[in-house]
């Protein structure tokens, strides 16, 4: 075998045109990561600090109270009827604007920012006017003895709202950049609909639906303005995680509050990780098909 | 399998892309569908697959309806010009798709399948390859997996669209031979879309000549080469040199050149175009007798066994370069060299009265 030997040499002229002087690199470096400590690192060792400040003991004390576990319970309700029906919502959407041509299109794809846009209370109101008391719905759900607002189908209304644009925003670009082409291929081999999709359309989108999911469950459970407007703060009942924290805050209890505050830390930490971890997939996914063409 | 297509119209918006289309397709055969982009070849060929549905007309495969036949049931082999191999597959699986997805009644045993499939790279010699991934590959080697998954259905059909377009010059040539090696020994009826002249020539039975959703000529590739039958033909195949004329009552005037124009008995002075093809000018250098039209060259190109001149009509304001063709032995017996005044003649041409286009 041979060797073969590159040299480079010794000492690279390192002053090219584009690259600006030491001081302005050190300073940009050093106001984003000051700017990152200050705002986003020392309040989250906070939420821990001041959750275990009192010791062990009153941290699990405060995340298995009744009230906690109920509200642990609501939240992951919400979010597994949430994610689910976004998940089918954003695939189809995303199929739809993807791969075919239809008029309307660009409304649609508003449609699906319009979360993004609107503002969460404005989301929960919405819905008080449609289904409260005083709502349009609301005389007729009155006599079929049907709760939406102040009752757990609010709650999860309102969190299906302000969730809507994670998975479908993730897939449409992906989707795109895809095209056509496999599926045509798929079905000129004599597979059918399903066969098509299972075998072919979600292979292919699978980390970038998981990474939309992420963010979609993530946002689900952390989601404060909408599901206050319509949760009613009735204890043990249609408290969500971000709401009984607020609750226990206002009640003085700063440790409990810290407690459970920190699992939803804990959380955006996890969602954090997966998230780069599945960035690195989707990005992958996208450079196989670059790759092929 | 014999395909006929009747009267096929399709409109995108207020772009015709087919206009009234109709054709005859041998069992057999490989046919060339030939023209510039926006001529209406891919979409022919894709409402011929069933991936495109006609606004109106009727596609027969043997004789039968197969109009309004879902994609699936037309038992058509579609090969895609950016190769469409699914990416989340090995090869293998890729070669095996078709025959996984069918029912389970008429499904293979999975030895069939595994032997069927090892034969078919086999015989696009691409076996030892089995257990890669498509971006593992390169393009060459993709489209022949390609070909490869779409005759493991045993389609009745194959269709092909610009199946070489993506690839570099070196190995479209190669896969074009092969390609053709291939269909000779199954004789599986095949249709590719292409829009290089010398691509549809080489490989083809029968080249059709498409232009703005319509067919220009239909015929072998010696036809539509030697005899096009339009100007859009002549000047989409190969190279060509124009001159402007006058034809009247059966002869025609290129300058000072006579030529016989039976074919245009009837024209009353009308104002013509001459298409010569390079290798149908005889060049001089002396007036041979009869006229000649007199000429400069301004571009010798001696590479290879043909020698292409360029040169330039004298007292004629036409300016547009001639191009001209000779063997290298006429090259040396006439000792040309760039600058020499020469005499030239058409040997063959093709006249149409003039019409703006």
């Amino acid at each position: 075998m041979t060797t073969i030997t590159i040299t480079y040499p010794s000492k690279v002229q390192r002053t090219a045109l584009t690259q600006e002087p030491v001081w302005v690199r050190w300073g940009l470096i050093a106001i984003a990561l000051t700017f990152l400590t200050v705002f986003l690192f020392v309040p989250l060792l906070l939420v821990f600090y001041e959750a275990l400040k009192k010791g062990v003991d009153v941290y699990f004390a405060a995340i298995t109270d009744p009230d906690a576990i109920a509200a642990i319970k609501l939240t992951l309700t919400a979010s597994a009827i949430a994610v689910p029906l976004n998940l089918v919502f954003g695939i189809a959407a995303a199929w739809a604007i993807a791969k075919f041509e239809f008029r309307g299109k660009h409304i649609l794809i508003t449609l699906i920012d319009l979360p993004f846009s609107v503002s969460p209370v404005i989301a929960g109101l919405i819905y008080v006017l449609v289904f409260g008391l005083q709502g349009w719905l609301g005389p007729w759900l009155a006599e079929h003895d049907l709760k939406i607002i102040f009752a757990v189908p609010g709650i999860v209304l309102a969190t299906i709202f302000v969730t809507v644009p994670f998975i479908a925003r993730e897939l449409i670009p992906l989707m795109q950049a895809q095209g056509t082409e496999e599926e045509e291929a798929a079905v000129a081999l004599g597979a059918s609909g399903w066969q098509t999709f299972w075998r072919i359309t979600l292979p292919n989108i699978k980390w970038g639906l998981l990474y939309g999911i992420i963010l979609c469950n993530a946002r689900a459970m952390g989601e404060f303005g909408a599901v206050s407007v319509v949760s009613g703060h009735i204890r043990g009942s249609t408290n969500t995680l971000p709401l009984h924290v607020e609750i226990l805050y206002n009640e003085y209890s700063y440790a409990a509050s810290f407690a459970v505050a920190s699992l939803l830390a804990l959380l955006a930490l996890i969602t954090l990780i997966i998230k780069t971890f599945l960035e690195a997939k989707v990005a992958h996914q996208k450079g196989e098909l670059n790759h092929e063409h | 399998m014999s395909i006929e297509i009747r009267h096929l119209s399709k409109q995108f918006g207020s772009f015709a892309a087919l206009r009234d289309i109709n054709l005859n397709i041998h069992s057999g055969e490989l046919l060339a569908l030939l023209g510039p982009s926006g001529s209406g070849k891919t979409t022919l060929l894709r409402v011929i697959a069933g991936l495109e549905t006609a606004d109106s007309g009727q596609v027969l495969f043997n004789n039968e309806d197969a109009t309004s036949q879902p994609i699936q049931e037309r038992q058509v082999g579609f090969v895609f010009q950016h190769y469409a191999l699914f990416r989340n597959m090995t090869i293998f699986e890729n070669v095996a798709f078709g025959l996984r997805v069918r029912p389970r009644q008429n499904r293979l045993r999975v030895q069939e399948i595994h032997e069927r499939v090892t034969n078919l790279l086999k015989l696009v010699q691409l076996d030892w390859l089995a257990d890669r991934y498509p971006h593992q590959l390169s393009g060459g080697q993709r489209q022949r997996i390609a070909l490869a998954r779409a005759l493991a259905v045993e389609p009745k059909v194959l269709l092909l669209d610009e199946p070489f377009g993506a690839l570099d010059a070196k190995v479209r040539k190669e896969l074009r031979t092969w390609l053709r090696r291939l269909h000779d020994e199954m004789h599986i009826t095949s249709i590719f879309v292409t829009h290089d002249q010398e691509e549809a020539l080489e490989v083809s039975d029968r080249v059709v000549v498409m232009n703005e959703g319509c067919i220009e000529q239909i015929g072998t590739p010696d036809e539509v080469y030697e005899r096009p039958a339009n100007p859009f033909v002549y000047e989409f195949l190969g190279h060509v040199n124009l001159f402007h004329g006058r034809i009247h009552q059966g002869r025609a005037w290129i300058g000072d050149v006579e030529i016989d124009a039976p074919e245009h008995a009837e024209a009353e002075d009308l104002a013509a175009v001459a298409y010569v093809r390079p290798h149908d000018i005889e060049v001089d250098r002396v007036m041979n007798g009869e006229s000649a039209l007199p000429a400069q060259v301004v571009h010798i190109l001696s590479v290879g066994p043909v020698v292409k001149l360029e040169l330039v009509q004298k007292g004629n304001q036409n300016k547009n370069l001639i191009q001209v063709e000779i063997s290298k032995e006429r090259f040396r017996d006439l000792q040309l060299v760039k600058g020499d005044q020469v005499f030239i003649k058409p040997r063959r041409l093709d006249l149409f009265p003039h019409q703006l286009h």
